[in-house]
């Protein structure tokens, strides 16, 4: 790989030995992948923090949170001392909702495990943003912007709606670029990967969020990786509905990038989201389509009590939390299911200010943050049957935890949670 | 899998064959192949503490990678993948090796903190040479793997 000269005294120990191990990972990682040299990045979004019993075991036992980041950051097994970090970076979504210890059952020793360790991590100069939306609180690239960003539902939303150029980076890369400010330059970094290959044309209007998370699945399924050009786009999406898109998208399939023609910034027409390509297929989607995607996501769902309604995935926006507090208001969550909405805590604190977390939480149901029930794997006790506004939820819960999953609007899943029952087809 | 992809396979039982490919992560390994021709996925697909797959529906649900060369189509899923299999390499658990067809950011940065070698970019495919339980050994430094039909 062509290095430039100061990547070169970065590999060589100029910058410390933590940043010649990122140099060296990065090296070594853009070799496998066939790339020519490494690109500038100063948008890094990943994980950093230790989260579980056995990440605590390891920082105790191998020399304590440089241990951690030297081994899960940098793929050094050598302990280097971990430098405050070059790269503008924000820490993802974790395996808990340090808040509520008990539904997340956690004991008060890994919340201050945690704690310390989320303490270590802020000192680096990571943001503790704690999310799967970046973009939603503070982390928005630009058209053209090099990232390293790991979260799939986020990258396809970096690559797609906003134009910011990253693959789906893995916990040691992003460490790595954290120190660094460098990726390697290949795959959605390049232009020539982000055209279009395939094309789908919309026969029915796609409007709601549901009817965008069931178009994503759909596609998700069909394209797999590939990149897919879409034609016949009625109403403009917002973020809500695209940030479902993508998730869904990248859940059924490993969708990476997609292009809206006239919606998203490398598609104002046909012709320039392919960029020269030929679509090797081109596909309808149109009422069967839908039906019979809606039939796939509620496959699990047999039993008509829902013990857990769970909204949030990926996270809600203030606007969707608005939304669920409208139609909640004055309504009681039925005795019997559970309702935790989760989100970004910056966002929760904007929902506790507008009086929202108040008319959820007299309801019955409970904000959340920090986490989701497929990261946590925490639902409430006794939990065998959850209804979902997500489509990646969906997806993941059933394999996960093996329950059975109810996909419907929000305000079919609000209905099940004062109800205590699936009424929606 | 059939035996008439490559004339090569007609009763080669005990007899080896290779085949050449492109280094990912430098290194010898040999070991027993576990073959699948489903990709894999790291979070929520594999359980690091066994080294096995957990994965609902994949083909090799419950079967364990640990030790063997691991040959397949490609990964899939979560960005978790690279920390699964880096999991599994402190643990113990990880492949000796990997044969995968398609390149991806998550396959390449499993691979490399798996610090096993790994090859791609085959002159054939090894999905229609390798079965499982053949005994494989790879070369990921001069990009030969030889394979030995049990």
């Amino acid at each position: 790989m062509r290095l430039t000269d100061v990547e070169k005294a970065m590999r060589d120990g100029e910058g410390g030995p933590a940043v010649a191990a990122a140099m060296d990972l990065l090296i070594r990682y853009g070799e496998a992948l066939g790339a020519e040299d490494l690109v500038e990045t100063r948008n890094v979004t990943g994980t950093v923090t230790a989260t579980t019993p056995f990440m605590r075991d390891f920082a105790l036992q191998k020399g304590g949170m440089d241990a951690v980041f030297s081994e899960f950051s940098l793929d050094s097994q050598k302990v280097v001392t971990i430098p405050k970090v070059k790269a503008f970076a924000s820490h993802l979504q974790l395996g808990f909702d340090p808040h509520h210890p008990q539904e997340m059952g956690l004991s008060e020793e890994m919340v201050r495990f945690y704690k310390k360790s989320e303490a270590e991590t802020a000192r680096l100069g990571v943001q503790i943003l704690n999310t799967c939306t970046p973009y939603q609180v503070g982390n928005v690239p630009t058209r053209g912007e090099h990232c390293a960003w790991m979260e799939s539902s986020a990258v396809v939303y970096c690559n797609s709606v906003l134009g910011g150029r990253t693959n789906t980076e893995g916990r040691e890369s992003v460490g790595a670029a954290m120190l660094t400010c460098r990726i390697p330059n290949w795959g959605f970094h390049r232009d020539e990967y982000r055209r279009g290959t395939l094309g789908i044309h919309l026969d029915i209007p796609v409007e709601s969020v549901e009817d965008w998370g069931l178009f994503g699945y759909w596609m998700g399924d069909w394209v797999q990786e590939r990149v897919a050009v879409i034609t016949g786009v009625g109403q403009v999406p917002n973020l809500p509905k695209l940030k479902h898109f993508g998730a869904a998208a990248s859940s059924s399939g490993g969708v990476e990038m997609f292009h809206l023609v006239g919606v998203t910034p490398e598609a104002n027409t046909e012709e320039q989201a392919y960029g020269g390509n030929k679509p090797t297929e081109k596909r309808r989607y149109g009422a069967r389509e839908r039906a019979e995607t809606l039939a796939r996501i509620n496959a699990t769902g047999v039993d008509r009590k829902v013990d857990y309604v769970m909204l949030g995935c990926p996270h809600y926006t203030i606007e969707q939390i608005w939304e669920a507090a409208q139609l909640i208001e004055g309504r009681k969550v039925h005795p019997d299911t559970a309702l935790w909405i989760w989100t970004p805590r910056a966002i929760k604190e904007v929902a506790t200010r507008n009086g929202y977390t108040k008319i959820i939480e007299d309801a019955g149901g409970k904000i959340m943050t920090d986490s989701c029930s497929a990261m946590s794997r925490a639902v409430p006790t006794g939990t065998k049957v959850v209804a979902l506004d997500s489509a990646k939820q969906a997806h993941y819960l059933p394999a996960i935890l093996g329950v059975q999953a109810w996909f419907g609007t929000t305000a079919q899943c609000i209905d099940a949670a004062c109800n205590g029952r699936w009424s929606a087809a | 899998m059939t035996d008439t992809v490559i004339p090569a396979q007609a009763g080669i039982q005990g007899k080896t064959i290779v085949i050449r490919g492109r280094k990912v992560v430098p290194g010898v390994a040999e070991g027993e192949a576990l073959v699948t021709n489903e990709p894999i996925s790291g979070w929520g697909g594999v359980d690091p503490r066994n080294g096995t797959v957990v994965e609902v529906r994949h083909e090799l649900r419950g079967q364990s990678f640990a030790g063997k060369v691991l040959v397949f189509p490609g990964a899939k899923g979560s960005s978790g993948w690279s920390a699964q299999f880096h999991l599994a390499r402190v643990m113990g658990t990880a492949p000796a090796a990997w044969l995968f067809n398609q390149m991806t950011a998550k396959v390449a940065l499993g691979t490399v903190v798996s610090h096993a070698p790994a090859m791609t970019d085959f002159d054939v495919d090894p999905l229609t040479v390798i079965r499982t339980g053949d005994w494989v050994r790879v070369d990921a430094d001069a990009g030969i793997v030889t394979i030995t039909r049990k």
